[in-house]
């Protein structure tokens, strides 16, 4: 269950009041008519899914009813920080202290990877793949 | 391998059940395969097994993390049903379910195929138009399904509430006959046991952490017990898939959730067939063991922890009371959650990529159990000839460029 603190209302409040509504910071294609299938197609569906740390849209649905960002562990489901839209996150998966202490893996070209098993240390070192 | 049979059963209690052999070896991983299988859940075991059985390819391997079936095979809620509403997934659920039919024998293992039909509820005129349509699409199919009134449903499961009191009330639904359950963890178990008879080696405890790709191939995986070579590698790994597509570089349109299931005390039989309802979002069907096994959507985020949230175990029994106000007092006994991996079209993805004899077959999201061994047979065909099987050709990758979606969010809904 989630306790989530909204930056709008600047209260913690329960999960049953928020809707999360998929990947942050996702861009329209800037010049619709040159756009290629493929990114159309990039842009319509293909979705980071990652191991680890994910900057997620959520709306304060029952409360203030504004959206909002949350960057979050998925696999431990913790709540790193909430900030308002526009602005950028603070706490990414490729900052090494938050890597470490979140235990998040990321292989060569960025990709986050299999990390996030702290209770297999062996792991979570970081190798390239 | 030492097959099953009534006799060895009346054999095996004289000898007070001390002497059954192993189901399957525990082997050292060899250096190289002719094909590899990344994921030892149902589909991944099934793939392994007909490569051997039907398609003369023995020297394989199945990768798996943990044990047997331990992935979402064991969370599901076994619901086995064809009546999609589209051609293409229509011919590879009801080819599934085909093999279902004989699935016992052919394995020698009784997986429990229940054919007891699944009832998919409409409670307002749009459910019932879009009811109608599918059981129409089924029926050009050749896929068994039929429309049936209240009064019909009430002699199918006279538990269920079809009052006009309800919040919700019934106006009909669609009922496929030949639909089901099957015992999950038989079909995971007897697929191994085939599949390591006919010499696939099954190795537990061996992570895949990332490929080996030279020129635009693959030449093998990376595990957490050594390097293992092979020229073709299918990754069948559900909720996982996503992450072992990036370890190739390549991206996948899934989103991985957390979805729940809960079971309830044992009953005395009360329940005769699968009810499902998308409208009021639940649905329930009764174990040969007693339990009440009960189920709903997933979880809104993104979540590769194994559990989901509270409100969405009270939102499901919600419904199941809505639906049969009886069960208001039935205590629950357990619940927990799988990864699934929900894909836009809620169809799945059986494809090549753009590394070459590297394959997916994911994107089952909450739906796969069904289709496991139509997934597992035509996969293994595919990988066995080095090109798609044309049941699963509609299934690749690319119709998130092409724009060729098959989309079946009506046909799935709650229902899984
Ligand atoms: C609560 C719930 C209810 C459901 N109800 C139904 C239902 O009623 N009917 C229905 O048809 N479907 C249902 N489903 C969906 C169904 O369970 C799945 O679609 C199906 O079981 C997927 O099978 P699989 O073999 O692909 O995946 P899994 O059984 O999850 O197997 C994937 C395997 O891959 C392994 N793996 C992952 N990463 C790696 C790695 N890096 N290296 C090695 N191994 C790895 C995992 O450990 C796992 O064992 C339900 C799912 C859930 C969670
Ligand atoms: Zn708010």
């Amino acid at each position: 269950m989630f306790y989530i603190f909204c930056p709008y209302c600047k209260e913690h409040r329960e999960e049953e009041e928020f809707h999360a509504r998929g990947q942050a910071h996702l861009m329209r294609p800037s010049d619709p008519d040159n756009t290629s299938d493929e990114e159309w197609g990039d842009y319509l569906f293909f979705r980071n899914n990652p191991r680890g740390i994910h900057h997620e849209m959520w709306v304060h649905s029952v409360g203030c009813r504004k959206f909002f960002n949350i960057t979050r562990n998925t696999v431990t489901y913790d709540i790193l920080e909430t900030y308002p839209m526009g602005e950028q996150p603070t706490i990414t998966a490729a900052t090494p202290d938050v890597r470490h202490e979140q235990g998040v893996q990321v292989a060569d070209g960025g990709w986050q990877t299999v990390g996030a098993r702290s209770e297999n240390k062996a792991l979570n070192e970081e190798t390239s793949s | 391998m030492q097959r099953y049979s009534g006799f060895g059963l009346v054999k095996h209690a004289l000898g007070h059940h001390e002497n059954w052999e192993r189901q399957w070896r525990n082997p050292e991983p060899k250096k190289r395969y002719d094909v590899i299988i990344v994921g030892g859940g149902g589909h991944g075991l099934a793939t392994a097994y007909y490569l051997a059985k039907e398609f003369g390819v023995k020297n394989v391997a199945v990768v798996e993390k943990g044990w047997l079936g331990g992935g979402n095979t064991a969370r599901n809620t076994t619901i086995v049903r064809s009546n999609y509403l589209w051609d293409e997934a229509g011919r590879l659920y009801n080819h599934s379910l085909d093999l279902w039919k004989g699935l016992s024998q052919d394995l020698n293992y009784n997986v429990m195929f229940s054919q007891r039909g699944v009832l998919n509820l409409g409670h307002t005129l749009q459910d019932m138009r879009d009811i109608q349509r599918r059981v129409h699409a089924n029926r050009l199919n050749g896929i068994d399904s039929e429309v049936v009134t209240p009064q019909q449903i009430k002699e199918i499961e006279p538990q269920l509430d079809i009052s006009s009191r309800a919040r919700y009330p019934i106006m009909g639904a669609s009922w496929q006959k030949s639909a089901g359950v099957a015992r999950h963890d038989a079909v995971a178990w007897g697929f191994a046991r085939g599949a390591d008879a006919l010499g696939v080696d099954l190795l537990q405890n061996t992570e895949v952490t990332g490929f080996k790709i030279r020129d635009g191939k693959v030449l093998g995986v990376h595990t957490n017990r050594g390097d293992i070579e092979a020229n073709t590698v299918g990754c069948v790994a559900a909720g996982n898939s996503g992450v072992l597509a990036n370890m190739a570089g390549i991206k996948l349109p899934l989103e991985s959730h957390p979805l729940q299931a809960l079971v309830s005390e044992p009953l005395k039989p009360i329940l005769n067939t699968v009810t499902m309802s998308n409208h009021v979002h639940g649905y329930i069907s009764q174990s040969d063991k007693g339990d009440l096994v009960i189920g709903a959507g997933i979880d809104g985020y993104l979540g590769y922890g194994q559990r989901g949230s509270y409100p969405t175990i009270e939102h499901t029994l919600q419904a199941i009371v809505e639906m049969f106000p009886m069960f208001s007092r039935v205590r629950m006994n357990r619940q927990w959650g799988g990864i699934v991996d929900t894909c836009p079209d809620a169809c799945p993805i059986l494809s090549k990529t753009k590394v070459k004899g590297l394959y997916f077959n994911c994107g089952w999201g909450t739906g796969g159990f069904k289709a496991t061994p139509g997934s597992g047979h035509v996969f293994a065909a595919s990988l066995a000839k080095g090109e798609m099987h044309p049941i699963a050709a509609p299934f690749s990758i690319d119709r998130f460029h092409t724009g060729a979606l098959i989309d079946e969010h009506g046909a799935a809904g709650v229902a899984h």
